[in-house]
């Protein structure tokens, strides 16, 4: 069953084309990336989805359902947290909890409240202020917030942005929990590639408002574009000597610094035992991101590699 | 709806922001109940101008809880849409800027109901606010001066109103009040929902109050005809009316009278129009607007 089908959806803001002519499903249980460089539209598209912005042209339906007829019906099955999980500072994460609760029409016990903060690490500082809460926290709470009515369709936009290195695993794990155990579907936005490879089972990556692919991450990665970057002390030896093995064909690159090599993910280990055996001394090994590369191979540009490796 | 509506109002009260407001009315209140009750004889004085020396005033009699009442009505309802401000200006442009307009949006409300919420809750801080007035105005008044007839000075006369006669026309003047405050709410309102952080509207609001009033204010025959009738400040002082009594063909006053009453309800009226016009118009805009803070 598709839980979000959207066709030909546009959205225009004084003659900028933010969203242009998009169209794509979510199917049940999915858990849909939803790629991007800042600014290619995923935020304006998962507004569109939550009612936020109204769409220039285009149909949205939701659970079957178009979401301009049936707006309700449709919310009391959405949970989402949107960019930053902004909350009420003077209030405590039990109000802003409660309170958003009953905003989605439920009459929940305090026990079910507790329970759900219990879930997300919050339970202990219940009766703090939110101002006190650090961004982890924050996020946490947002969460919390989004699931407390068990919706059927959970939207994270940009999830693990400004998240410890513990918080983004957290994050992870718990979209996998949603999804594999809760059987929710979960669409996510992010421009981090590693974060969207690793939890993602289909993937949309759109450019400038328009769709560039759409299709499960198993389609769309190809293991044989596998990128692996090595440092040695002295690369053009280096160079010369993998010319003459077997891994002549995979070598792509050779910079002052390193060698860059083309290969399948399998392949990584034994190149890696070789290159000992040839006697080059390596100083790096980095298999690259094949995602990454993908993606930039499809939007067509390098400027923003820091931003998508960081 | 009624959810919704308790929902706005636990925010209000939980936001300290919004007590500034209750201390800043007993702070004025008190203020000038203190120095008049230390030094009443002078401000009368001032208000008879040459009436005291022709005629013997008494006092002690003038000088009592209603009188005061009028004092601090006339003293401070002009300042008080500076405080109203500050929480109908925070209404929709305080959510943006705190980030959780987008979550209020995506929750399963309509615009329209969500809008009407905030309204009705502002409405309800505006009659808290004055009723909190009165009561320190009037009630720790009567408690401080006792009761006694009111003594209300007009530009060509001296109003007596018997002390049986008065209460009434307090609570009059205070459910006229709150209708007029509740025109600056919804002004605030209304510039609330075109902005993504509070000091925007609240400062427009009183900016437009200010300059509204001086037009109101000037005596220019042109001004007269074309702009001071449309204007919702010149009409926000029509409480006073309450306490101009009809006269008699002798020129004495009827209790239990109101001079103009029509006069009264006409801007009454218009400032209701005024609500209308300003809460209708945020609720089509916000229900049109991208939601992008």
């Amino acid at each position: 069953m598709d839980v979000i089908n959207v066709s030909h959806l546009s959205k225009h803001f004084n003659g900028v084309h933010a969203v242009n002519d998009l169209s794509f499903t979510v199917q049940e249980a999915d858990v849909y990336g939803f790629l991007g460089q800042n600014g290619a539209g995923k935020s304006t598209t998962i507004r569109m989805l939550l009612t936020l912005i109204t769409p220039s042209s285009g149909e949205i339906e939701l659970f079957g359902m178009n979401l301009r007829s049936h707006r309700k019906a449709i919310l009391r099955q959405v949970g989402a947290v949107i960019e930053r999980p902004d909350l009420y500072k003077y209030l405590s994460a039990y109000e802003n909890l409660l309170l958003f609760a009953k905003m989605s029409g439920l009459r929940v016990q305090r026990k079910q409240l507790m329970d759900q903060l219990e879930m997300v690490g919050l339970a202990e500082r219940a009766t703090s202020k939110v101002h006190a809460y650090s961004q982890g926290m924050k996020q946490r709470l947002g969460i919390a917030i989004a699931l407390i009515h068990n919706p059927q369709l959970v939207i994270l936009d940009e999830p693990v942005n400004g998240l410890d290195p513990q918080g983004i695993a957290d994050m992870r794990n718990l979209i996998m929990h949603l999804s594999r155990h809760l059987k929710k579907t979960v669409v996510v936005s992010s421009h981090l590639l590693n974060e969207m490879e690793q939890i993602a089972t289909r993937m949309l990556i759109i450019d400038k408002g328009s769709k560039v692919v759409e299709g499960s991450v198993a389609e769309l990665f190809d293991p044989a574009k596998t990128i692996v970057e090595i440092d040695a002390n002295n690369t053009a030896a280096a160079a010369e000597k993998i010319k003459q093995s077997k891994w002549a064909a995979s070598l792509q690159q050779v910079t002052e610094r390193a060698l860059v090599l083309q290969l399948h993910k399998d392949q990584l280990a034994q190149l890696n035992k070789d290159l000992v055996q040839m006697d080059i001394e390596i100083t790096g090994f980095r298999p690259g991101n094949s995602l990454e590369k993908y993606f930039l191979s499809l939007t067509g540009t390098n400027q923003h590699v820091a931003a998508f490796t960081n | 709806m009624w959810q919704l509506l308790q929902i706005e109002l636990f925010k209000i009260f939980r936001k300290p922001r919004t007590y500034i407001s209750f201390g800043a009315i007993a702070a004025m209140v008190l203020i000038v109940q203190v120095a008049l009750k230390f030094d009443g004889q002078s401000y009368i004085e001032f208000i008879l101008g040459s009436l005291k020396d022709t005629l013997d005033i008494p006092y002690g009699t003038i000088l009592n809880g209603y009188f005061v009442c009028f004092v601090i009505l006339n003293l401070l309802l002009i300042h008080i849409p500076l405080l109203i401000a500050l929480v109908a200006g925070d209404e929709i442009a305080g959510e943006a800027n705190m980030g959780t307009l987008r979550l209020l949006v995506s929750k399963p409300v309509s615009r329209t109901e969500l809008m009407l919420a905030k309204f009705t809750a502002t409405v309800i801080y505006t009659g808290l606010l004055l009723a909190w007035m009165a009561f320190l105005s009037l009630a720790l008044s009567i408690a401080l001066f006792g009761t006694n007839d009111l003594i209300v000075a007009r530009s060509n006369a001296i109003e007596i109103i018997s002390r049986s006669d008065v209460m009434w026309r307090y609570f009059a003047a205070f459910a006229y009040a709150t209708v007029a405050l509740t025109t600056v709410a919804s002004l605030a309102f209304l510039l609330s929902v075109f902005a993504d952080n509070s000091i925007g509207p609240i400062v427009s609001t009183i900016s437009i109050v200010i300059v509204f009033t001086i037009l109101s204010e000037l005596q220019i025959p042109l001004y007269d005809r074309t702009v001071k009738p449309y204007l919702f400040t010149s009409h926000m002082l029509g409480w006073k009316g309450f306490f101009y009594l009809k006269t008699d063909a002798e020129g004495i006053s009827i209790p239990r009278t109101i001079e103009n009453l029509p006069a009264v309800l006409k801007s009454m009226s218009i400032l209701l129009a005024y609500i209308v016009l300003f809460t209708g118009s945020a609720i089509i805009i916000f229900k049109r607007k991208d939601i992008l803070s």
